[in-house]
C-alpha cells in the first residue's frame, strides 16, 4: 500500500529547505522506500524486545580527571562567524520595544 | 610494470626492515601513481604528498638508528574523508563541510600515526558515507580502476579505488551497511569490517551510531590483520569501544581450514544474484571444502527483513546525528533573517539529494504516530537477526555468501532509483545489524573482467577465525588482481 507522506511537515521537523521539485521527487521515492521498509511490521511480534545496540554496554565510566581541551581559538576556528570568544548567530528572539 | 606501491604491506614492511627499500622511495612511488592516474579515477579529495614525504623521511632517519618498527611503519596509508585529521581538511564528501579543518585526530588515525603510518591523503566517498556507488559525493564520482565507466562501490569508494590502483598500499574506510566490504568486492581488494566497537569511532564523523564501524582496505588478508592489530582496543573517548583483549591477529593466520565449520547461506544465492557472482563464490566454497573445511548449509531466516530494518534504523540515527549541521559552529552557513531560517537554508544548500532523502526518511520514521510502526519494529527485527546469528554460530565457525549480488555497474545506472541502489547492500547489512565481523575476499572475475568478492562472517570478536579462513582461500586461489588500467601505467 503506498505511503502518503506530508513532505512539508517532515521537512519542517528536519529543518531542511526543499525546492518544489525536490519535494515532488522525495514524495515518490520515500513512498517506495517506506513500502519496502514496512515489511518490518510482518515479523516482529509483541513478545520480541527491541535491540538498540548489537553489543550493548551500560554505565561506561572513567576517571573524572582533567585533560587538555581545545583552546577558544581552536574551537572557533571553523565558525562561520564569531566575536568575543563566542559563536555569532542571527537574532534568535525579538528584542523588547 | 609493478612498482613498490603495488606490493602488499607485509612485503613492504620486510623490505623496509631489511633495508632493501626506503620509505621515501615507497611514498614517492605511491605519489607518482596518483599523479599519473587520479585525474581519471578521482579517488582522492585531499592528497597530502608533502605530509607523506616528510613522514617517510623521518621514518628512514629513525630506521637508520636500528630501532625496531611496527608492521605499518613507513607504509603509505589513505583515510576515507569521514575520519577527522587535525589540520587537514575533512569534508565527508559534503558541501556542508567543504572547508572544515578538524582541531583533533580520529583515534584510529592517532594509533596508526603513532605506529609510523605515512598519510598520503584523504579519499573521496559518498556524502556522509551514504551510498553504495560513490556517486553521492558532492565532489564527483570515483571511477573504478577496473573499468573507468563503472562505479567502485561505496560509500568508501575512493579508498577502495586507491588501494586497487596503487595510489596507496592500504586505506581505512567505514562500514555502516557494507561501505567497506561492497567497494572492496567491486574493486578487487580485501575489505574488513571488524566487530562493532572493536575500533574506536572517536573522530569518525557519525552517520548511524549503532552501526558505524571503521574498516580496512588491503591487498592481502594478512595486511588487514596487521592494521586491525594496531587500531583495536578500548578508547576512553568512545564509550562504545570494547574493553576486550586484542589478540595477535596474525598468529595462526596460515593455519588452514581443516575441520573449520563453514556455513553456506543458501538464501544468498537467489534472485538478483548475477550468475557469474554465484558461480565464482560457489567455486570458492568448493576450494574451502577441498582444503578440509566441513561445509554445510546455513540460514539467517530473518535476513530478508534486514534491508527494511536497516533503511529505518540507519536514516533515523542519521537524522539525529546530522542535526548538528546547523550553520552555527562549523561548516557552511547560508544567511537568513533569523537563526531558524539560516538553519533551513544552510541545510537545504549544504546537503545533497541522498543525505536529504535519508534525513527525511529518518525524521518521518521517528515522528509522532509512526515511531512504533517503523523504528520500533525495526529494532525488534534487529533482535531476531541477533538470534539468527547466535543459532548459526552454534553450528558454524564462519558463514559464507557473495559480498554483493553484482559486480561493478555503470556510473549512472542506478542513480535515479534509490531502492535499486539499496539492494546492493542486501548481503552486507545483516553483519552491521548483528555487530559481527565480516570480510570480503576477491574470489574471481566475471565475464567482463570485473572483480567478484566472497564474504565471510564470524561471531563477535572472532576476527582470528575470520582471518584464518580468508587467508586460506586467498592463498589457495592465488589470484593476481591487477586492474587493466595499470598495464598502461
Amino acid at each position: 500500500m503506498p505511503v502518503e507522506i506530508d513532505i512539508d511537515h517532515v521537512a519542517k521537523l528536519a529543518r531542511v529547505q526543499l525546492t518544489d521539485d525536490e519535494k515532488a521527487t522525495m514524495r515518490d521515492q520515500l513512498a517506495v522506500i517506506l513500502e519496502h521498509a514496512a515489511k518490518v511490521g510482518e515479523v516482529a511480534a509483541d513478545d520480541v524486545a527491541p535491540t538498540a545496540s548489537p553489543i550493548p554496554q551500560v554505565n561506561v565510566f572513567r576517571e573524572d580527571s582533567p585533560e587538555p581541551s581545545l583552546s577558544h581559538d581552536a574551537a572557533l576556528a571553523n565558525a562561520p562567524a564569531s566575536a568575543d570568544d563566542r559563536f555569532l548567530v542571527p537574532k534568535i528572539a525579538e528584542t523588547g520595544s | 610494470m609493478t612498482e613498490l606501491c603495488d606490493r602488499s604491506g607485509s612485503q613492504l614492511s620486510e623490505g623496509l626492515r631489511d633495508g632493501e627499500i626506503t620509505a621515501v622511495a615507497l611514498a614517492e612511488s605511491a605519489i607518482a601513481r596518483r599523479e599519473d592516474l587520479d585525474g581519471r579515477v578521482a579517488a582522492f579529495l585531499t592528497p597530502t604528498p608533502e605530509v607523506a614525504l616528510e613522514r617517510a623521511a623521518a621514518f628512514d632517519t629513525y630506521l637508520a638508528t636500528g630501532a625496531p618498527q611496527t608492521g605499518v611503519a613507513g607504509i603509505p596509508l589513505a583515510l576515507k574523508d569521514v575520519l577527522a585529521t587535525k589540520g587537514i581538511r575533512t569534508t565527508c564528501g559534503s558541501k556542508i563541510l567543504e572547508t572544515y579543518v578538524p582541531p583533533y585526530d580520529a583515534t584510529a588515525w592517532t594509533r596508526l600515526s603513532g605506529a609510523g603510518s605515512v598519510l598520503v591523503g584523504k579519499t573521496n566517498c559518498d556524502e556522509f558515507a551514504m551510498g553504495s556507488s560513490n556517486e553521492n559525493s558532492a565532489f564527483g564520482p570515483v571511477h573504478n580502476p577496473w573499468d573507468l565507466d563503472t562505479v567502485p562501490g561505496g560509500s568508501s569508494g575512493g579508498s577502495a579505488a586507491a588501494v586497487a590502483s596503487g595510489m596507496t598500499v592500504w586505506a581505512l574506510g567505514t562500514d555502516t551497511g557494507g561501505s567497506v566490504r561492497q567497494p572492496a568486492s567491486l574493486s578487487g581488494v580485501v575489505g574488513l569490517k571488524p566487530t562493532y566497537g572493536r575500533i574506536s569511532r572517536y573522530g569518525l564523523i557519525a552517520f548511524a551510531s549503532s552501526l558505524d564501524t571503521v574498516g580496512t582496505f588491503t591487498r592481502s588478508v594478512r595486511d588487514a590483520a596487521t592494521l586491525l592489530g594496531v587500531m583495536a582496543g578500548k578508547d576512553h573517548r568512545d564509550a562504545t569501544s570494547l574493553d576486550a583483549e586484542v589478540p595477535d591477529y596474525a598468529h595462526g593466520i596460515d593455519g588452514g581450514v581443516a575441520g573449520l565449520r563453514v556455513g553456506v547461506l543458501a538464501e544468498a544465492f537467489g534472485e538478483g544474484v548475477e550468475p557469474d557472482v554465484a558461480a565464482s563464490v560457489r567455486a570458492g566454497i568448493d576450494r574451502l571444502a577441498a582444503l578440509g573445511a566441513e561445509v554445510g548449509e546455513a540460514t539467517l531466516p530473518h535476513a530478508e527483513y534486514a534491508l527494511s530494518a536497516y533503511y529505518l534504523i540507519a536514516p533515523s540515527e542519521a537524522s539525529s546525528n546530522l542535526a548538528r549541521y546547523d550553520g552555527v559552529r562549523y561548516g557552511l552557513r547560508v544567511e537568513g533573517d533569523d537563526s531558524i531560517e539560516m538553519m533551513f537554508r544552510t541545510r537545504g544548500a549544504g546537503f545533497g539529494p541522498e543525505v536529504k532523502r535519508r534525513i527525511m526518511l529518518g525524521t518521518y520514521a521517528l515522528s509522532a504516530g509512526y515511531y512504533e510502526a517503523y523504528y520500533g519494529q525495526a529494532q525488534k527485527v534487529r533482535t531476531l537477526i541477533l538470534r539468527d546469528y547466535a543459532e548459526a554460530f552454534e553450528r558454524f565457525d564462519v558463514l559464507v555468501s557473495p559480498t554483493s549480488p553484482t559486480t561493478a555497474f555503470p556510473i549512472g545506472a542506478k542513480a535515479d532509483d534509490p531502492m535499486a541502489m539499496y539492494l546492493n547492500d542486501i548481503f552486507t547489512i545483516p553483519a552491521n545489524l548483528g555487530g559481527v565481523p565480516a570480510i570480503s575476499v576477491p574470489c574471481g572475475l566475471d565475464a567482463n573482467g570485473l572483480p567478484i568478492g566472497l564474504q565471510l562472517t564470524a561471531k563477535a570478536l572472532d576476527e582470528v577465525t575470520l582471518f584464518r579462513a580468508a587467508a586460506a582461500l586467498e592463498s589457495d586461489l592465488g589470484l593476481d588482481l591487477r586492474p587493466p588500467l595499470l598495464a598502461a601505467a
